[in-house]
């Protein structure tokens, strides 16, 4: 067993354990703190996997901005814990338990009876991640990628106006 | 030395959860937690298939990374419209339990 694969292990159960956590927690200010957890851990597997700035960009816009973004909204509407709706359905959540655990039950088969890669990747040395590989990957994102990069940002123009036109929906209501 | 079938397998129990987290919670604000949680599972799988790739001299690195890229940003997008939503039904409704929210008449 080599020190890697103790790493991985390790990691995966952290970031198996904050998913659950997450998904389970009372308060969902605990929740949103799991999920950052998680995207911590994920930023480190992608440093495992040779990806520096892909790291570094989950860290900064997932578990920065992404993630205060979500606990400023819960504390704004007090959406710490909630009351159970007597319009609930009593059978969904054993029903999704059934379903969760057979999709997970189907794509682990799937992976390892079907898809067998047999492949190990292993974690590249320092020089893979110097700044040649960053030039690199922009090299390929500006000349291979750029209209899906064009188009990205046009989609971030978008939402941007989109979500000032929610948010000024009612000042415009009056005014007309 | 770890199988790329380890970094799938942890990204296909990571999406369960998420999809599991979707399903079973009342709460909008942890739904939406939970796709984020989906989004970066997915997330995971494009870094590792670009490795793996790279690895058997298929495909360029970086083409699995710049995927990842544009995934961060939709997700950025995609939080910033939905939580707008959420505060906007807040608003109206006084409450942002999912089971209350059966029309689409505001």
């Amino acid at each position: 067993m080599t020190s890697e694969l103790i790493v991985f292990l390790v990691l995966s159960l952290v970031a198996v354990s904050s998913a659950l956590g997450m998904a389970f927690s009372r308060n969902a200010i605990y929740s949103a703190l799991f999920l950052v957890l998680n995207f911590v851990t994920v930023a480190v597997f992608y440093l495992m996997l040779g990806a520096p700035f892909i790291a570094m960009s989950q860290i900064t816009v997932y578990a920065g901005a992404i993630m205060v973004l979500f606990l400023f909204v819960i504390m704004l509407l007090g959406a710490e814990s909630m009351a159970p709706s007597p319009q609930a359905l009593p059978w969904q959540r054993p029903l999704a338990f059934i379903l969760a655990v057979t999709l997970a039950v189907e794509s682990i088969y799937l992976v390892f009876a079907r898809a067998r890669l047999n492949t190990v990747i292993t974690t590249p040395d320092i020089a893979a991640n110097s700044m040649e590989s960053l030039r690199e990957m922009a090299m390929t994102l500006f000349n291979q990628f750029l209209l899906p990069f064009e188009i990205t940002s046009i989609l971030l123009l978008v939402a941007m106006v989109g979500v000032i036109v929610l948010a000024n929906r009612q000042k415009a209501g009056h005014r007309s | 030395m770890i199988p790329v079938d380890y970094y799938i397998v942890l990204s296909a129990i990571l999406f369960t959860i998420g999809a599991l987290g979707v399903l079973i919670r009342r709460n909008p604000l942890i739904i939406f937690m939970s796709i984020e949680l989906m989004l970066n599972a997915a997330n995971l799988a494009f870094v590792a298939f670009g490795r793996y790739y790279e690895i058997t001299g298929q495909q360029s690195f970086y083409t699995g990374q710049i995927f990842v890229f544009f995934v961060i940003a939709v997700a950025a997008a995609e939080v910033a419209v939905g939580l707008a939503l959420i505060v906007e039904i807040f608003k109206t409704k006084k409450n942002i339990n999912i089971d209350e929210m059966n029309s689409l008449k505001g």
